[in-house]
C-alpha cells in the first residue's frame, strides 16, 4: 500500500480546520505523542503543527488567484529524513508507506528537519523530540471506529471536502482517479523525494477584464474615464 | 539557517583536533616526531582535547541528549551518525598508536597510517552531514568537503607550529600550511562567486505552479499572502534567520583577513625570530578565529527552500 491524501487546491477555501482538527486529535494522541503548544494564550504564542495553511497569490491583477496551500507529511518515497536520522527513530513503513518517529529513540537532533523540504517536520520542546504527521495511523486502523471514520482527522473536518485518503498502490482508489484524472501534482519534484501527496491544481481563474481596460486607449470614453478620476482624486 | 553556536564549535574544534592529528601522524611517519619528544605528547593531548571537546559541544545541540548513544545505530545511511561512530572509533585506536610508538615503533607507523585515514575520513563525514542535504543549496556542493578539509589541515597545521614553537622545534610546516590557507581563500571565494545569486529553486517550483503555462491551466508568479501564524513557529527559528548583506560583507572581509594576511604577517615575523613563540601562537589564534566565523557565515547565509513556502521568492 502507499496511502497518502489527495488536496483539491480548486475548492480549499484556507479555513484551516485541517490544521485545527489535527491539532485536536493529534494533541492528545498516543501515537503521535502530542503537538504540545507554547504560551497559547500569551503575547508570544507558539506551538507544533503537523499540517499548516499557507495562502498565496497567484498571477497578477486581474488575472490573479488565490491559493490556498495546506501542507503536511508527503509521506515521501525517497524520504531523506529517514535516510539522515543516526538514531533510526525516523522510519518508513513497508507495509503502507507511512513515515513514523519512534520518540523512543529521537535524540532531538533537528537533522530529519533540516533533510525535509516540506517543512513538516517540527520539534516538541517539552520532550525534546521530532513530531510529524502519522496520517492518523491510530485513527485508519481503528477497528472500534465505523469505517467511514477510519480516515485522517484532517480529512474528515475539511468542511469543502478538499481533502481525499487512500491507498495511491491501488490504480481504482478515489486518490489514484482523482489524481490522474484532475493531472495531481506533487510539491518540489525537483529535489527527487518522490512525495505522494498530489495536489490538484485550481482551474485558471476567468479572465475578468480590469474597469479601466473596458475602453480602448485614447477613445473619448476613456479620456472622459481618465477625467472623471482625477476628479475624483481630488 | 540558525547558526547554532554548539554546531559551530563542534565542527571548528573537532576538525582543528583531527588536522593536528594528521600533522603529527605524518611528522612521526616521516621521523621528525616520536615518543620520546614533549612536542609528540603535547600535540597528542591537544588534538584530543579539541575532538573532545567538540564532540562534547556537538551534544549542547541536542535537545533529548539522553538517546544521543544511539546516533551510532544508522551508519549506513547517515552521515551524522557516521561522523559519530569514526570520531569515537579514534579513540581507541588513538590510545593502541600511543602505547605502540613506545613499545612497537614499527608497528605505530602502520597504526599512524590507519588514524591519519580514519581523522580526514571523519572530517569529510562531519561536511557530509551539510553536504548530502538537497533541501540547502548552499551546502550540497564540493565547495563544503573541501573547505572543511582545507581549513581543518590549515588550523591543525598553525596549533602544531605553535607547539613546536613553544617547544624550541624548527617551523618547518610554515610553508605548506599558509598555502592550505591561500587554496581555502580561493575554494571560499569561488563558493562566494557561485552563490551571490539565488538560482537553485524558486517559489513556483515549491508549489508546482508553472511561471507560464498552456492556457487552461493555472500559472502566473506565486507570491505569499499570509504564513497562516502570527509568530515565530519552529520553521521559522530554525530556517528563518536572515544576514543584512552589508553586516555579510563586513564579516566575510573579517574572516578573510583573519585566516590569510594576518597569519601570514605573524608567521613571518615568527620566523624572523621576533617576540618567540607568540607570534606563531597569535596565527594559530587569529586563524582559528577566521574559522570560527568562516563557519558561523556558513550556517547564516545557507538558505533552506523551506523559506519559499514562507515567501522568500528564491534561494
Amino acid at each position: 500500500m502507499k496511502l497518502g491524501l489527495v488536496i483539491d487546491l480548486d475548492v480549499c477555501v484556507g479555513c484551516h480546520a485541517c490544521a485545527t482538527a489535527c491539532k485536536e486529535w493529534n494533541g492528545e494522541s498516543l501515537m503521535a505523542g502530542g503537538a504540545p503548544d507554547y504560551d497559547p494564550q500569551g503575547a508570544e504564542p507558539s506551538g507544533v503543527w503537523f499540517n499548516r495553511v499557507r495562502h498565496y497569490e497567484v498571477g497578477d491583477y486581474p488575472a490573479n488567484k488565490t491559493l490556498n496551500v495546506p501542507m503536511s507529511c508527503m509521506h515521501c518515497e525517497d524520504a531523506d529524513c529517514v535516510t539522515v536520522c543516526p538514531t533510526g527513530a525516523s522510519y518508513k513503513r513497508a507495509e503502507d508507506g507511512i513515515v513514523l518517529i519512534d520518540p523512543e529513540k529521537c535524540m532531538g537532533c533537528n537533522y530529519c528537519a533540516w533533510a525535509c523540504p516540506y517543512g513538516a517536520r517540527e520539534l516538541d520542546r517539552n520532550e525534546g523530540v521530532m513530531r510529524k504527521c502519522t496520517l492518523c495511523v491510530d485513527r485508519i486502523y481503528d477497528q472500534a471506529l465505523p469505517i467511514a471514520e477510519r480516515q485522517p482527522a484532517c480529512v474528515l473536518a475539511c468542511p469543502s471536502h478538499a481533502r481525499h485518503f487512500g491507498d495511491f498502490d491501488d490504480p481504482a482508489s478515489k486518490v489514484s482517479t482523482l489524481s490522474r484524472e484532475r493531472d495531481g501534482q506533487p510539491l518540489f519534484e525537483k529535489l527527487g523525494y518522490r512525495p505522494v501527496n498530489r495536489y490538484l491544481p485550481p482551474r485558471e481563474p476567468a479572465q475578468v477584464p480590469a474597469p479601466t481596460d473596458l475602453a480602448p486607449r485614447g477613445s473619448l470614453q476613456s479620456k472622459l474615464a481618465a477625467m472623471v478620476n482625477r476628479l475624483i482624486q481630488l | 539557517m540558525k547558526p547554532a553556536l554548539s554546531v559551530i564549535f563542534f565542527t571548528v574544534s573537532s576538525g582543528a583536533g583531527l588536522g593536528l592529528a594528521v600533522w603529527l601522524l605524518a611528522m612521526q611517519l616521516a621521523g621528525r616526531v616520536d615518543a620520546s619528544h614533549r612536542q609528540f605528547w603535547l600535540a597528542f593531548a591537544v588534538a584530543a582535547l579539541l575532538v573532545t571537546a567538540g564532540l562534547l559541544s556537538s551534544t549542547l545541540h541536542l535537545a533529548n541528549p539522553r538517546n544521543a548513544w544511539r546516533a551510532f545505530a544508522r551508519f549506513r545511511s547517515s552521515w551524522l551518525s557516521r561522523e559519530g561512530v569514526l570520531a569515537v572509533a579514534l579513540y581507541p585506536i588513538a590510545a593502541l598508536h600511543a602505547w605502540l610508538s613506545v613499545q612497537q615503533p614499527d608497528a605505530a607507523r602502520i597504526c599512524g597510517l590507519l588514524l591519519i585515514v580514519l581523522s580526514l575520513a571523519t572530517v569529510v563525514c562531519t561536511a557530509m552531514i551539510y553536504a548530502c542535504l538537497k533541501t540547502v543549496p548552499r551546502w550540497r556542493t564540493w565547495h563544503t568537503p573541501v573547505s572543511y578539509l582545507l581549513y581543518a589541515l590549515a588550523a591543525g597545521g598553525l596549533i602544531w607550529n605553535t607547539i613546536s614553537a613553544f617547544e624550541g622545534a624548527s617551523l618547518s610546516t610554515s610553508g605548506l600550511v599558509l598555502w592550505l590557507a591561500g587554496v581555502a581563500a580561493l575554494v571560499k571565494l569561488l563558493y562566494f562567486a557561485k552563490f551571490s545569486q539565488r538560482v537553485h529553486a524558486t517559489l513556483n517550483q515549491a508549489l508546482a505552479v508553472p511561471e507560464t503555462a498552456p492556457a487552461g491551466r493555472m500559472q502566473g508568479k506565486v507570491r505569499l499572502l499570509d504564513a497562516g501564524h502570527s509568530r515565530g513557529t519552529f520553521l521559522t527559528d530554525e530556517f528563518g534567520f536572515v544576514l543584512a548583506r552589508s553586516r555579510a560583507r563586513t564579516l566575510r572581509l573579517a574572516m578573510f583577513v583573519l585566516t590569510l594576511p594576518v597569519p601570514l604577517v605573524l608567521l613571518m615575523l615568527g620566523s624572523a625570530g621576533q617576540g618567540g613563540a607568540l607570534p606563531i601562537a597569535a596565527a594559530a589564534l587569529c586563524f582559528l578565529a577566521g574559522v570560527l566565523l568562516e563557519r558561523w557565515l556558513f550556517f547564516a547565509q545557507a538558505e533552506h527552500v523551506v523559506r519559499l513556502y514562507h515567501g522568500q521568492q528564491r534561494v
